[in-house]
């Protein structure tokens, strides 16, 4: 007769590279899973203890006590930058920005060029989630036309705010960024795509091959004023429409890479 | 190490190369560019960092990384730029790491020109980023002492986990005099306990921020650092007098504007005057020991900038009104001579002298007219 | 004791380098010096100068409003510097083309045709040394061997067979003698 002990199967393990402690993040918001993402593929390569975090400004502004790896934190926009310093005199660590779509795509969005321009060593990981939560839900680069933030009280109105901005496309253009790719976590099939993209980013700076960025379609019910399944419905019928998903820049090296 | 005729730039550069900096970070500015141009040839030919960053915002939150690793790692600019650093100076400040900055100041306000100024003044020392901080801020007036003072500010950033700046300007910058390098130190690659270096073995994850949420803990972090620049001043100052052991009167004067009044006191004791001068060399902390002892054997103080009078609010706070103060400036990048200095000096020594006032408002008085 | 002295001409005329040879020859005389170019945002072709100071003690400002001496390679030169000098100053006139005359006679001018001697000699680029060679000659602030020693000490190796050259320039600008102050 089977032992109890013998039925049991792990399911689930908490990721050795993610503290054991509860984030502030709001409910059904996907930084979590994000966050699970980034410290299983670190899990899996091993790369716990050469890793070095640059948070930003914003929701993720305490990634540095979820992660347990060395991080430093960046004043807001300046991750890209901060990560440059850290990067250039320790080439060998392993050296990650985590943003979000304000912070890279607005008031960042002079270190992220010249940083992708630079063919930086480092891999960026831009949550996009169409604006800025930190603050209460204002209008971000991100926006989608038409979209009600609290500074955009009855939409964005192009005629007087602009048109969103895609950030994986413009940065794509940049010859020396080798991969940049455009993911979401809206449902199962995608959060596994972004898993692997979030590897190959890893192995392309393992490598040595230069800027890596994957852009992660997220969700923010609270905000956006929906329950969770509104909110990844949105996020799918909405956003996705705007933001295609894809691969916008993948040099040949990267290619070839094989996981 | 035989004499060498050196530009003030490339001196500041070398000098930080040969104190073990392992990484700068810089934006082209004039008159600041030598030494970044110096440090582009020179930092990758051995081996260390050299980024040429996409703005001043660029370049010093890349120093903010490089610091936070715990490694040497400098920056420059000049007064436009120093402008747009002191954000990461704040984050830095409120982080507790060591850099050092140098400013080779020039006219302004805005755009200005190109022309040698102190008027950086109180943005560097009287803090320019936000929140409660104050930067060590060393005065070199020559090409020899930037030599000597940056080597130096290196040592005081570790000591002190501290923003040093050398607070220098286009004169002291473009200038060459015969000066001394200091042999290459070694570089040290050891990681302080405080500094986050990705290398994880046998120890905790370490991170570094300058966020405190919570109010009491912010205060606490501030009361440190209050308390450490405390120490700094009990321990740093440093200033150079000239000609005043009989000295009835003295000039007090910092950098280039400390230059031309050497030229004047020594015209004036030529002459019989009974000056000296007195030449902070940190001006942060500021020697304000030395001038409420002369506020008290003195008869008047004559205080020279190339700005409005920034430091003579200083001198003015460490005197307490005991003494009559004159100030004479020239502004917007218009250097100090020596003869203009001479004419104050006349007008100090033969009076008449009051405390009361301010000599800001006498001063601009004077020059209406001539201006 | 400290002389001052303005360098002063068109960019490309070897204004700063003329300025630099001498403050290495006041350097390796084991002098104070200090050498300070105006700089300015124009690259090339505008008016150039640069100040030294040679003193036995340290030396204050590195600007001084009346130097003692000036070579003034162009006219704007002279124009700016007659006015300044130091009575029983020196002013070193590029005659070769600076037409006018000096009005101030309580200085001692040498007008020397430094164009036309460095033509001779090599070519123009030597306009520096022979109005070098002419002030050091009317200024007892550094012997002519000082500046010699300098130039080769100094002058990058492949540039050392223009030495000999050099050396003639300098030469013959110092036999050029000013007529004492009245």
């Amino acid at each position: 007769m089977a032992t109890t002990n013998e039925l049991e199967q792990v399911v689930y393990s908490h990721p050795k590279a993610l503290a054991d402690v509860s984030t502030h993040y709001c409910p059904g918001c996907t930084h979590g899973v994000a966050h699970r993402l980034i410290a299983e593929v670190i899990d899996e390569m091993g790369i716990q203890e050469r890793m070095v975090g640059v948070a930003s400004v914003g929701c993720s502004v305490f990634a540095y006590n979820y992660f347990d790896f060395d991080w430093v934190q960046a004043p807001h926009g300046r991750a890209p930058a901060m990560a440059t310093g850290v990067k250039r005199v320790l080439p060998d660590r392993m050296v990650m920005t985590y943003q979000g779509d304000g912070d890279m795509a607005s008031i960042g969005m002079g270190e992220i060029v010249h940083a992708a321009a630079r063919g930086e060593n480092i891999t960026v990981f831009f949550l996009n989630n169409t604006n800025y939560g930190m603050t209460g839900g204002q209008m971000a680069p991100t926006t989608l036309p038409g979209q009600k933030t609290t500074t955009s009280v009855s939409g964005r109105d192009v005629e007087t705010q602009g048109f969103p901005l895609r950030a994986s496309e413009l940065l794509a253009t940049l010859d020396g960024a080798s991969y940049v790719v455009r993911r979401s976590l809206h449902d199962p099939k995608n959060i596994r795509l972004a898993k692997k993209a979030i590897r190959t980013a890893f192995e392309t700076q393992a490598r040595g091959l230069g800027f890596s960025m994957v852009e992660l379609l997220s969700t923010c019910p609270t905000n956006w004023g929906m329950t969770v399944p509104q909110a990844t419905q949105w996020l799918e019928e909405k956003m996705i429409a705007f933001y295609p998903l894809g691969d916008f820049k993948v040099t040949q090296a990267v290619s070839e890479i094989r996981i | 190490m035989a004499r060498e005729l050196l530009k003030g730039n490339e001196a500041v550069a070398e000098a930080a190369i040969r104190a073990g900096a392992v990484a700068y970070f810089g934006y082209p500015i004039t008159p600041q560019t030598e030494l970044l141009e110096h440090m582009s040839k020179r930092m990758p030919e051995l081996g260390r960092a050299f980024v040429q960053a996409e703005s001043e915002l660029g370049a010093v939150n890349m120093v903010y990384g490089a610091a936070c690793t715990g490694r040497r790692v400098i920056t420059s600019s000049s007064s436009p730029g120093s402008s747009l650093m002191m954000e990461g100076f704040s984050y830095m400040a409120g982080t507790e790491v060591p850099a050092v900055f140098v400013d080779v100041m020039r006219g302004g306000p805005g755009l200005g020109n190109i022309q040698p100024s102190q008027a950086d003044y109180n943005q560097i020392v009287h803090g320019g980023g936000h929140g409660d901080y104050t930067p060590i801020v060393l005065a070199p007036a020559s090409v020899q002492e930037s030599i000597d003072l940056t080597v130096l500010a290196f040592d005081l950033a570790e000591k002190y986990r501290s923003l040093v700046v050398i607070l220098t300007d286009g004169s002291i910058g473009q200038m060459m005099e015969p000066a001394e390098l200091p042999p290459m130190a070694p570089i040290n690659n050891e990681t302080p306990e405080w500094a986050v270096d990705g290398n994880m073995v046998g120890r905790e994850r370490r991170f570094l921020s300058s966020i405190y949420l919570d109010p009491p803990a912010e205060e606490v972090t501030n009361f440190r650092l209050q308390r450490r620049w405390q120490e700094i001043c009990a321990n740093e100052v440093r200033y150079k007098e000239y000609y005043m052991d009989d000295a009835e009167y003295a000039v007090v004067g910092f950098g280039s504007a400390a230059r031309a009044a050497l030229s004047a006191v020594r015209a004036a004791r030529a002459e019989g005057i009974k000056i000296g001068l007195l030449r902070p060399i940190t001006v942060a902390p500021f020697p304000t020991k030395v001038l409420d002892d002369l506020s008290r054997r003195m008869k008047g103080l004559l205080v020279v900038e190339m700005n409005s009078g920034q430091m003579l609010e200083d001198v003015r706070l460490a005197t307490s009104g005991r003494i009559p103060i004159e100030f004479y400036g020239r502004m917007g990048g218009v250097m100090l001579l020596p003869d203009e200095v001479l004419a104050e000096i006349h007008a100090l020594a033969t009076g008449p002298l009051t405390t009361e006032g301010h000599p800001r408002d006498r001063w601009l008085a004077r020059m209406a007219g001539k201006n | 004791m400290q002389t001052e002295i303005i360098v002063a001409g068109f960019g490309g005329q070897g204004v700063l380098f003329a300025g630099q040879l001498l403050s290495y020859a006041a350097m390796d005389e084991g002098k104070e010096v200090t050498w300070i170019p105006s700089y300015g945002p124009e690259m090339r072709g505008g008016t150039a100068n640069c100040t030294v100071i040679i003193s036995d003690e340290e030396i204050g400002s590195p600007i001084v409003r009346n130097p003692m001496a000036a070579i003034a390679m162009n006219l704007p030169s002279l124009d700016k510097y007659e006015s300044l000098l130091k009575p029983g100053g020196v002013m070193v006139v590029n005659s070769s083309i600076i037409e006018r005359e000096v009005t101030r006679t309580d200085i001692k001018v040498v007008r020397v045709p430094g164009n036309d001697i460095a033509e001779r000699i090599a070519d123009k680029r030597m306009t520096n040394m022979v109005l070098l060679g002419a002030l050091l000659a009317n200024l007892p602030v550094l012997p002519i061997e000082a500046v010699e020693k300098a130039l080769k000490d100094h002058l990058p190796e492949r540039h050392h067979r223009l030495l000999p050259s050099n050396y003639q320039a300098l030469r013959e600008g110092a036999s050029y003698i000013a007529q004492p102050v009245a």
